[in-house]
């Protein structure tokens, strides 16, 4: 299978602190890897690398096959923060309009495309009012909306489901399922132990290294106990 | 070119829908200028008030034939004295003996010390001279001279025209060029820089840097919407200035638009560039203090050339500086393009400075 995303032997510092200490890390066409550590474990940083935000100070980050930092590889990935990043007084039309043409979406495709991502995340009797007036939920869907836009191969979701409701997360989830059996490479972090057991394999930093990395029945049974959760401690507890 | 383009319909549509900032940017300044041509235009004169103790009736006279002064006697110093610590005298005049005066200035404002200096000097002037002309008709006089030719003392007749204005001009005329600069400049650096802030602590800037945007397109992207703005509220102010204050512009009104329009690139990209030195709102409004106040202090409302050698030095790295003196050029003195090259020039030399400043700024944001 394809590799999307390849991490090897990548470090790096901020000042005197160690933040990543040589992870290895390979995404394949089709499959989701949940990226799990508490804060500060350096997920962000290791998104930030894939992103091309941050550098690297050692080893090789590699997006499709090509060397990041590289800004025009960022078209072929849909990136979703933490924090929503909407412009709040735009429409949800205008936000994923303005971000559409951001990625060089052609002039024709745009109304369909604004059409469809909106479909996915049932947000298209919405798509005329201003982001000010969405709920917690809605703004959730939207910067998923945003992500979807030009269908990329690899989906970066940094902590898709946080502050949505169980229906709105369940509905997010089968979006990612299905859209990893139509061959997307989706790299998603989370805090919620029981939507690791919904990914296909769970990458554990602790530290700045990754302890684990192998489908979430492997790890329970490695570890001798019966959810992700109890893993995730184990883990913590075996470092300290 | 298309991206620029998305980015700064994007700023300005959320700038269209942000009714109060519109309303500072547009309303502000209007404000401002209609309260300084009321504040400038009442006290065009000052009225001082000297009380004469001793003084003797000829120089009295004579300081009262002056406009704008008001004589008041008292019987003795002391009373006097009184008069003046409840401000209803600005000086006291006293006549000690023949020829020697002394005056107490209550000083309290430097403008009416000088006002009154002047008056005292002139008058002495005058009452020497009419003892003079006294003492010369007597003297014709006892020469038996005659002395019906009046005509040697016809009145000497001065006609006064103006190179700027008319005789209603007031101080504000001269300092209107000054703030209309000063408005594009505070608001565009208050604004530009607000807005990137935002941008950046809501994730929007990161998730932009997301995306095969250059850098270069974001700046471009604020600068092609600021400018717009500028536009706006030049037009704004000026047709306001010229229509409904009564200010005359000199020179080509599109000259004003251009210092105007590199004015507020100047201030655009130095607040961006700010913008990236601040946490939050509040410390991007510290910066008033520290680089706009400066910049209206050496603009030359205050004469620059007055001042000492190293004050002179800040002002000639103010942008300020050579936006205010172009546009008093243009305004006052109807100075052409070419005149103004030189000041264009420098803040052309500002825009691309911080601009490169700017676009190597974002890489912190992003390393490509």
């Amino acid at each position: 299978m394809q590799t999307v995303i390849s991490v090897e032997k990548v470090s790096k510092s901020f000042g005197n602190q160690q933040v990543l200490k040589n992870i290895d890390m390979l995404l394949k066409k089709g499959e989701i890897i949940g990226l799990i550590g508490p804060s500060g474990s350096g997920k962000s940083t290791l998104i930030n690398i894939a992103l091309g935000v941050e550098r690297a100070d050692s080893g090789l980050t590699t997006i499709f096959g090509q060397k990041m930092p590289n800004r025009m590889l960022l078209g072929k990935l849909g990136y979703m923060a933490q924090s929503d990043a909407l412009y709040e007084s735009l429409t949800a039309k205008e936000n994923i309009r303005f971000f559409a043409e951001m990625k060089g979406v052609d002039k024709k495709l745009l109304t369909p495309e604004i059409t469809r991502v909106a479909k996915i995340v049932s947000l298209e009797n919405y798509l005329d009012k201003r982001v000010s007036g969405f709920s917690g939920g809605m703004k959730r869907r939207l910067s998923l909306a945003i992500a979807l836009i030009s269908d990329p191969g690899l989906l970066i979701l940094d902590e898709p489901t946080v502050g949505s409701d169980p229906a709105l997360r369940l509905q997010i989830w089968q979006e990612l399922h299905r859209m990893r059996d139509e061959g997307h490479a989706i790299l998603v972090t989370t805090h919620v132990m029981d939507e690791a057991e919904l990914v296909d394999r769970v990458a554990l930093l602790l530290g700045g290294e990754l302890i684990a990395n192998d489908s979430p029945q492997n790890l329970e049974s490695q570890y001798h106990v019966d959810s992700i959760e109890k893993v995730f401690l184990k883990a913590e507890g075996e470092l300290k | 070119m298309r991206r620029t383009i998305a980015i700064s319909k994007r700023i300005f549509l959320e700038l269209i829908r942000d009714k109060r900032t519109l309303a500072m940017l547009f309303l502000a300044p209007v404000l401002i200028l209609t309260l300084l041509n009321y504040v400038f235009s009442i006290n065009t004169s000052t009225n001082v008030n000297i009380g004469v103790v001793n003084v003797q009736r000829s120089m009295k006279s004579t300081i009262n034939d002056v406009k704008h002064v008001n004589i008041k006697e008292y019987d003795n110093k002391k009373e006097a004295k009184k008069a003046l610590d409840n401000q209803k005298v600005d000086a006291i005049f006293e006549e000690n003996q023949h020829d020697d005066y002394s005056v107490l200035y209550a000083n309290t404002s430097a403008s009416k010390t000088a006002m009154i200096r002047r008056i005292l000097s002139a008058s002495f002037t005058q009452e020497k001279t009419f003892q003079m002309a006294d003492t010369l008709k007597q003297m014709t006089e006892k020469l038996g001279m005659n002395s019906d030719n009046k005509n040697t003392t016809n009145d000497v007749n001065l006609k006064e025209s103006y190179n700027y204005g008319n005789k209603n001009t007031t101080y504000f005329s001269s300092i209107m060029p000054i703030f209309m600069g000063f408005f594009v400049f505070l608001f565009v650096f208050l604004i530009s820089g607000m807005s990137l802030l935002k941008e950046r602590t809501s994730g929007t800037l990161g998730r932009l840097l997301a995306t095969p945007v250059k850098r270069s397109e974001i700046v471009f992207g604020y600068i092609l919407s600021y400018s717009l703005v500028a536009i706006i509220q030049t037009t704004i102010i000026v047709f306001f200035t010229i229509y409904v204050l009564n200010v005359q512009v000199t020179g080509l009104i599109l000259n004003v638009f251009i210092i105007n329009l590199l004015l507020a690139l100047v201030a655009l990209t130095f607040g961006l560039l700010l913008s990236t030195l601040a946490n939050s709102e509040f410390q991007m409004m510290q910066f008033i203090p520290i680089i706009v106040v400066p910049q209206i202090i050496f603009s030359g409302i205050i004469p620059l050339d007055s001042m000492a050698t190293w004050a002179q030095w800040i002002g000639n790295i103010l942008p300020m500086k050579y936006a205010s003196n172009a546009m008093t050029d243009v305004i006052l003195y109807g100075k052409s393009f070419a005149n103004i090259l030189p000041e264009l020039l420098m803040l052309i030399i500002f825009i691309v400075v911080l601009l490169v400043a700017n676009i190597f700024g974002l890489r912190r944001y992003r390393k490509v």
